[in-house]
């Protein structure tokens, strides 16, 4: 198999990534990884008349603490997040679903930002980073503008996003030395899509009570589905079992599976009450000890 | 008849010079041409195999600047300018690879059809962890497939040609 046709670019710099997709509304996609675009074009399921290749924009790359938060550039591949020792702790999220991200060699290439712009519904990184509170940084004609993860997605593979614009980097905001999180993940096999996939950070106030739980769902919606009541639940809780196990219930009820190959929708709502219930004692108890 | 030709413009091709093996391969190519189909038509290179063809198997790895990835799952315009490693790259001058030798002594093929892209995958593994444990391989290898299931022997083999090559560094 091998894909359409397609003129290729290979912009140098944002700007220049930005003009050929303006030039050519949505008749062009932005080449990062590939480990996405490129099945789909294989498949036909897409057939871009043009790539903007921006894997030579120098100014995309990098994983590190900015100002009041972390930025990860949109050449940062899965790999990198995997063996960052910032991705730890605070961040633990991030770093937790890193490596349950498809497989070795698919991470080798992939990346954080076109994960996200791809807004696959069974994608990892949209539930680690709506639960880290992160916003997406999109660079278009008129200037750059940021949109939570949360308000990115539309529905499978749909976003926000302009067809030229250009996701640049994420920004996940630092939760304090407080926080702590998690991503547990159900596949069937290495490589295999989540069955369900639940993402939890913890950020403890003063007094160690919950300043803010953020919670979301992978598998088990159209996108990746912030658990608002659970969240809201938690809001200013003592944490504990009792606290935890009535989160755990409202995003189970908030979940929205189907029945497929991989499970009943009974099935997946119990694992998502499960996912939740130990992700956010892991993510509390990794919050307390920091 | 008057000449109703529709002959579409010849498809725009691009100039790329991909260091394959340590050798510059200088090409003019299709912008759709996967890297796996590059190596083995515009090459010659079969040595690297096309499995599933849908970035499950793995069949297909080869090293891009030390990197194991799914060559059918990268255009060869994007290496462009950057090094790509085969398994006709493992042996130096007739001399198998360490890698290779174990393979053939812990006998960690059967088929053979998973065997260049273990063996690649297993060459960066060892560049960056020369002692890995079985849990380390078996990771390592996760996103390949033998379909012959000889896990076990190619983790025996790998584990192997790391010993092997601890002792002769």
């Amino acid at each position: 198999m091998y894909p359409g046709r397609f003129e290729y670019f290979v912009p140098e710099s944002v700007g220049e990534a930005v003009s050929l997709l303006a030039e050519r509304g949505d008749e062009a996609k932005v080449l990062a990884g590939g480990q996405s675009l490129i099945p789909l074009m294989k498949l036909r399921f897409a057939s871009p008349a043009a790539l903007v290749d921006i894997n030579r924009i120098k100014s995309l790359q990098g994983l590190g603490q900015a100002d009041g938060h972390l930025r990860i550039g949109a050449l940062v591949r899965h790999k990198e997040c995997e063996r960052s020792e910032l991705l730890r702790g605070r961040y633990g999220v991030l770093g937790a679903a890193a490596p349950q991200i498809s497989d070795p060699l698919v991470r080798n290439l992939g990346t954080v930002c076109g994960s996200v712009a791809h807004a696959d519904p069974q994608g990892d990184w949209g539930s680690a980073l709506i639960a880290a509170n992160a916003r997406v940084v999109a660079e278009g004609p008129s200037g750059s503008r940021e949109i939570p993860v949360s308000e990115l997605f539309v529905g499978p593979f749909t976003t926000t996003l302009e067809p030229n614009e250009v996701v640049t980097e994420v920004r996940v905001p630092d939760p304090g030395a407080r926080a702590g999180g998690t991503y547990l993940k159900l596949e069937r096999k290495v490589g295999d899509f989540a069955t369900v996939a639940v993402g939890v950070q913890v950020e403890l106030d003063g007094s160690g009570k919950i300043g803010r739980a953020g919670i979301a769902l992978t598998g088990v919606g159209g996108s990746n589905l912030r658990a608002t009541r659970a969240e809201q639940a938690l809001a200013a809780a003592e944490p504990g079992d009792a606290a935890f196990a009535e989160a755990a219930r409202l995003a189970a009820e908030d979940a929205d599976p189907i029945a497929d190959h991989r499970g009943s929708v009974e099935y997946k709502r119990n694992l998502v009450r499960v996912f939740v219930e130990r992700g956010l004692r892991a993510a509390s108890d990794s919050a307390a000890a920091a | 008849m008057s000449e109703t030709t529709m002959s579409a413009a010849p498809p725009a091709t691009r100039q790329v010079t991909v260091t394959v093996n340590g050798e510059a391969r200088a090409a003019e190519i299709e912008p759709r041409l996967l890297l796996v189909h590059f190596l083995r038509q515009t090459l010659g290179l079969t040595g690297t195999h096309v499995g599933c063809d849908t970035t499950s198997c793995g069949a297909c790895t080869v090293l891009l600047d030390g990197v194991p990835v799914k060559s059918c799952t990268v255009l060869a315009v994007q290496a462009d300018g950057r090094e790509v490693t085969t398994v006709e790259g493992l042996a130096a001058g007739g001399t198998l690879h360490p890698i290779q030798t174990a393979f053939h002594e812990q006998h960690g093929l059967q088929c053979g059809y998973c065997t260049p892209g273990m063996m690649l995958t297993s060459v960066a593994l060892l560049a960056e962890n020369p002692d890995p444990s079985e849990e380390d391989v078996r990771w390592a290898i996760s996103g390949q497939i033998c379909r012959c299931t000889g896990y076990q022997n190619i983790v025996k083999a790998v584990r192997s040609a790391a010993a092997a090559m601890r002792e002769g560094s």
